[in-house]
């Protein structure tokens, strides 16, 4: 299945890629990183709902989304 | 760096070389960051990063060279057109750009921007519109709209006292020596997308000797507009592009350029 | 061009050919009397030779583009007059900043303000003070001949690419348009790597270079400033002046440019007269030659600055003769045309004086 990896060090939890994603599964978590923010998720039980689409990468201002699509057909985009 | 693929795993997103891999002083929600990285991508696709000399200038962006590894000089505020002009004029192959906000581009710079554009340089200008001055801390800008607070008009932009918010992309596509005009914006993924293949233009429009591309991208400054960043880019939405319609609005890059 | 060869020409051409000379690729100019000739002659001869005008949409448009060639190592240059000059303050002091080479001609009008179109030397404050904001220096080089113009503009862009400093060449409205001849002397050409260490030419395969004067972090800006300091102190080594039938004077009349050749002419009539009278003409106001008027000081002479203008460089004067001698001070008014008559009675005045 395909996965993203939010880079927490990175992330300022502008909830940016909470507003693009298509099933929904990115959140606010409830964890603050070195610089204060609260940074974003994917909610642990959604995990596998992840599409690989990359919206919450194109569109995170910081680069901290990293995203891999499985290589099986079924998972591709 | 970012973790490593597992096994039977394609690596569908990561950030170009040319990007830095460290972090920004851009506020939560500030567009910069996406800016900076569909230009990196765009050098790194089309083979100009070992050849690009950019232009930076005064703003919240000027740091841009701790975040694109580039050559880079240094641009008084809105100089930057007239700097480039001198790159480009004594360096004719290397791909030149700049980078300036809505106050160093529309406001001090605006006699640079349009005579850098109407003379038909071979150079490529990103303008990040956010309606404010975001680094000296919320002034208003040539682009802030009408009835919009900020620091210098706090009763609200008033067209009597204040004029009109300027429409970039408009004028400098109305300019004889623009090859290529065009407004995006980078409120979602549509959008932003939509903005990679603009700049693309423009950036083609300088390798082909064509003349100059114009590109005014429209983001968010969630710090300045006193918004959270999810509200502040939904402002783009509902504020901001009523006002400044995206689109082309000069393309003769199919045309072969102008003389 | 021939070996040697002369022509017959303006100061401003005169600027221009120099330039041309001395391998200058882009010229960036605005129309402004009285040195239009400079934007008008190059628009076609650095064309012809294979390199780049523009006529810019000011004068601070036209140092900028200024500041974007000279970051790639390339020589380059723009001229105007005084209030254009001031328009390029800002330019300037990134460009001494930044440490870009960068030539700028000011062919000096009256002011302040809009003035008039003939000549004065009202800028020398903002030619050696540094008219923009900061610390910093530009050498300024103060030709008194069409020669001369020709020539301290070839030196101009040396200094400029030695120092990584703007270099002002500094005229004035008779200069600029008087005629002279001129003999051509050949110059050697630009080698290809000059500024490679750190021109900005795309990265290539190297680290990329940043050419800029913003200096944020703790003891950053310091460090440049002390940099600069010491960049500047060792450009004393460039100083230049003309020592005229100074051994045996008594007065040393300190003054540049056209009025130093002005000066000149009265000198040599009270010489006739038996008077005796020298002429110190500095030829770079920055460095300053203080050195060599401290030492005439030290002989006892006595010193009269003669200046188109309210009395500037007579501080500097002053500053180096101090404790040894005091300078009186003569000024032609900008707005009037000097000629060596008027200098005669100051001259004999300051003579007679106590030392």
């Amino acid at each position: 299945m395909s996965r993203i990896a939010i880079d927490e060090t990175r992330c300022k939890g502008c909830l940016l890629c909470t507003t693009v994603c298509p099933v929904g599964i990115l959140v606010q978590s409830p964890r603050f990183n070195q610089q204060g923010y609260k940074v974003a998720e994917v909610r642990p039980e959604d995990r596998d709902k992840c599409t690989g689409c990359t919206s919450c990468a194109l569109i995170c201002p910081d680069l901290a989304i990293t995203v891999w699509r499985s290589k099986k057909p079924k998972g591709g985009a | 760096m970012s973790p490593a693929a597992v096994k039977d795993e394609i690596l569908a997103f990561d950030r170009p070389e040319v990007v830095a891999d460290r972090a920004t002083h851009y506020c939560p929600g500030c567009h910069h960051g996406v800016a900076h990285r569909l230009v990196g991508e765009l050098l790194t696709e089309m083979g100009l990063v070992d050849k690009t000399i950019m232009v930076t200038a005064i703003g919240c962006s000027v740091f841009l060279y701790n975040y694109l590894l580039l050559d880079a000089v240094e641009a008084p505020h809105g100089r930057a057109p007239a700097v480039a002009t001198g790159v480009k004029r004594a360096r004719p192959d290397n791909f030149v750009f700049t980078y300036q906000g809505d106050g160093d581009l529309a406001s001090i710079g605006l006699a640079e921007i349009v005579h850098c554009a109407n003379r038909g340089e071979r150079v490529s200008v990103v303008f990040v519109n956010n309606t404010v001055y975001g680094m000296t801390g919320g002034q208003m800008a040539p682009t802030t709209l009408i009835g919009q607070k900020t620091t210098t008009c706090p009763g609200g932009r008033c067209r009597e006292r204040e004029g009109m918010p300027i429409k970039m992309a408009e004028i400098i596509g109305g300019l004889g020596g623009t090859v290529f005009a065009a407004r995006a914006a980078l409120n979602n993924v549509k959008n932003i997308r939509q903005a990679k293949k603009f700049l693309k233009t423009a950036f083609e429009v300088q390798t082909k000797g064509l003349g100059f591309g114009f590109v005014e991208l429209l983001s968010a400054c969630p710090t300045n507009w006193k918004m959270n960043p999810v509200k502040a880019n939904q402002r783009i939405e509902t504020e901001m592009i009523p006002y400044f319609p995206l689109g082309i609005f000069k393309d003769l890059s199919g045309e072969g350029g102008v003389c | 061009m021939a070996k040697n060869k002369r022509v017959f020409i303006k100061g401003n051409e005169a600027v221009a050919y120099g330039a041309l000379a001395a391998g200058c690729r882009c010229f960036f100019g605005y129309p402004i009397t009285p040195q239009n000739d400079i934007p008008e002659f190059m628009s076609k001869a650095i064309v012809d030779a294979g390199g780049e005008f523009v006529q810019a949409e000011s004068e601070v448009a036209a140092a900028n583009m200024l500041l974007g060639a000279g970051a790639c190592g390339i020589r380059a240059m723009t001229s105007s007059s005084s209030p254009g000059v001031s328009l390029k303050q800002e330019a300037i002091s990134y460009m001494a900043g930044s440490e870009i080479p960068a030539v700028i001609v000011n062919m000096n009008r009256g002011g302040p303000g809009l003035g008039d179109i003939g000549p004065s030397q009202g800028d020398y404050y903002q030619s050696t003070r540094g008219g923009g904001h900061g610390d910093y220096r530009t050498l300024v080089l103060a030709p008194g001949t069409v020669q001369e113009a020709y020539d301290l503009t070839v030196k101009a862009f040396d200094l400029a690419f030695k120092y990584r400093n703007p270099v002002l060449v500094l005229g004035d409205a008779i200069l600029g348009q008087m005629k002279e001849p001129v003999t051509l002397t050949p110059t050697a050409k630009v080698p290809a790597s000059e500024g490679k260490a750190w021109r900005l030419e795309g990265k290539g395969k190297r680290k990329p270079r940043i050419i800029k004067s913003l200096f944020l972090e703790d003891g950053a800006l310091a460090a440049q400033n002390r940099h600069l300091e010491a960049k500047y102190a060792s450009m004393a080594g460039e100083v230049a002046c003309e020592q005229f039938q100074l051994k045996d004077a008594d007065l040393v009349v300190v003054a540049y440019g056209s009025i130093g050749r002005i000066a000149k002419t009265a000198i040599r009539k009270l010489r006739a007269k038996g008077k005796k009278v020298g002429l110190f003409r500095p030829i770079t106001l920055y460095p300053f030659p203080g050195a060599a008027l401290a030492k005439l000081a030290k002989a006892g002479k006595k010193f009269l600055t003669i200046e188109h203008n309210l009395g500037q460089m007579v501080d500097d004067v002053r500053l180096a003769i101090r404790g040894l001698a005091d300078s009186a001070f003569f000024g032609v008014y900008p707005g009037d045309m000097p000629a060596p008559e008027d200098f005669e009675e100051p001259i004999v005045k300051a003579l007679r004086r106590k030392a």
